[in-house]
């Protein structure tokens, strides 16, 4: 009895003794790096063909226009021709010549004239799109990767014409994935 | 000695049916308790467990999962950090509701493949309504419908959470960075917690999860995405195995609109906080004083 008495004692003190609190040490100054992503459509265009392995080849802009220079920026996208044939331009009131630089395939131009690199495609569109450029400078807008702690890790932002097409940079419609298939959904009930 | 009566033939028969009846009846019992260690029944809470007991549960589990689904994985059980709280907001101006959100919880935190389970369901709702009840989440169309809107939703960490309150066992708990997590190993399955949340944020194992080994995420956490056994409620963490650890959840990297901001709502300097500070933000359900940390905004 007595054994029982002291055992049940024993447990009754085993209860209730929490560890003390495991805290890390918070996060110190950011380290890590912040790069914006330079997508592959910045230096080059898909040819619609696919290599020995199934990737989709592309080409990149210097390979034909070191060589072709044309004389002027067409008027419209019916004017294009090559890997540019079927372009889709749904872009506000601007044209061609609003962006690209007749005869240099790696660089746009601002509304001032200021000549700029294709990579930094940024400081062209936060020239219309101030509230997004304002949103995206304090990470509001567009999506990015890697670490929220810069302590921690880095980060890549995403480029405007990672999500954007420039020249029709509304979303277009999509099949949405992953139905779900749970108990909640199959009831009928739709917020379940 | 007298032969048997028929009383006592009846007696041995019925006895025999009885013990037959008795033993089928309490089989799930028995297999219950042979899947069922003693270190398992005797195990402490989460919060007395000392480090060496818990780096001990961790390589069972381990070793459990390896046995089970064939997988090698790594489950830690990192500590939240000081001066660290975290806080998650998005963008309903520009959810376009093509679910590659849930797409990534479901890859990230183990899911249940048969079922397409995820943390999130994304609402389509019409525009100008606010009726979540009226809310689909199994549309199939090419998304963003004309005249619709898309809110996904996922647990809202609320720092007075209604699902950590009806918890009889204390198997879900709020930790010191705000995340609300469950122990599955404690959880006893009454789904009261499912049933208080009025987000309908947590999800019931009904099944144990299948997945291939080649598909088994094998960064895992104790409190987050090790693989949940039958009959244990689960829910989202903001992915503590990666958050803890100064990544971004696995939601927010797959966000094709940029539409999710998440961050530490100590630091003055965070996205997070100055979404908060200059949007138009709102809470869902704010009337039932549950105080979430995830909120909702628009670019307006």
């Amino acid at each position: 009895m007595r054994v029982l008495a002291l055992s049940f004692l024993a447990l009754l003190a085993a209860c209730g003794t929490d560890q003390p609190g495991r805290l890390r040490p918070p996060p110190g100054p950011p380290t890590g790096a912040t790069t914006i992503h330079v997508p592959d459509r910045l230096t080059s265009i898909p040819t619609g063909e696919v290599d020995a392995l199934g990737r989709p080849q592309r080409a990149p802009c210097v390979g034909c226009h070191s060589l072709r220079r044309p004389a002027r920026l067409p008027s419209s996208v019916d004017e294009l021709d090559e890997f540019h044939q079927g372009l889709r331009f749904v872009h506000g009131g601007v044209s061609c010549a609003s962006c690209h630089v007749v005869g240099d395939q790696d660089v746009l131009h601002r509304a001032d004239g200021t000549i700029i690199p294709m990579v930094d495609v940024l400081q062209l569109c936060a020239q219309c799109h101030g509230p997004q450029y304002r949103d995206y400078l304090h990470g509001a807008h567009g999506g990015m990767n890697g670490a929220w702690d810069l302590s921690s890790g880095d980060r890549v932002r995403n480029n405007c014409v990672d999500c954007h097409d420039p020249h029709q940079p509304a979303f277009q419609p999509s099949v949405p994935v992953l139905p779900p298939r749970d108990r909640g959904v199959l009831q009928g009930r739709g917020a379940r | 000695m007298s032969s048997p009566t028929r009383r006592v033939a009846l007696k041995v028969v019925g006895g025999t049916l009885g013990a037959g009846a008795f033993a089928y009846a309490a089989r799930p019992f028995v297999q219950w308790a042979s899947a069922l260690s003693v270190d398992e029944v005797l195990r402490r809470h989460y919060k007395e467990l000392t480090p060496d007991e818990m780096s001990q549960i961790l390589r069972q589990l381990e070793a459990d999962t390896k046995a089970r689904y064939g997988a090698d994985v790594h489950i830690e059980d990192l500590p939240p950090q000081e001066g660290v709280s975290f806080g998650y907001a998005l963008n309903l101006s520009v959810c376009i509701g093509c679910r590659k959100c849930a797409e990534a919880c479901h890859v990230e935190n183990n899911h249940d493949r048969r079922t397409n389970n995820s943390y999130i369901r994304v609402l389509e709702m019409d525009q100008g309504s606010f009726d979540m009840e009226r809310g689909q989440v199994d549309y199939d169309h090419a998304v963003p419908a004309p005249g619709k809107y898309y809110m996904p939703v996922q647990c809202h960490q609320c720092d007075n959470a209604p699902c950590v309150k009806v918890c009889p066992v204390e198997a879900t708990w709020k930790e010191p960075d705000g995340v609300v997590v469950v122990d599955y190993n404690w959880c006893i399955g009454c789904r009261y917690c499912e049933a208080a949340c009025p987000y309908h944020a947590r999800r019931f194992n009904w099944q144990a999860p299948e997945i291939p080994a080649d598909q088994i995420n094998p960064d895992q956490g104790y409190l987050s995405n090790r693989i949940r056994p039958k009959g244990v409620v689960e829910k989202c963490t903001f992915c503590l195995h990666r958050t803890r650890r100064g990544q971004l959840p696995a939601c927010l990297e797959a966000c094709p609109t940029g539409a999710r901001v998440f961050g530490n709502l100590l630091d003055p300097d965070s996205e997070i906080r100055w979404v908060l500070e200059h949007k138009r933000v709102y809470v869902l359900k704010e009337e039932l004083g549950t105080r979430p940390r995830f909120f909702y905004f628009f670019d307006v």
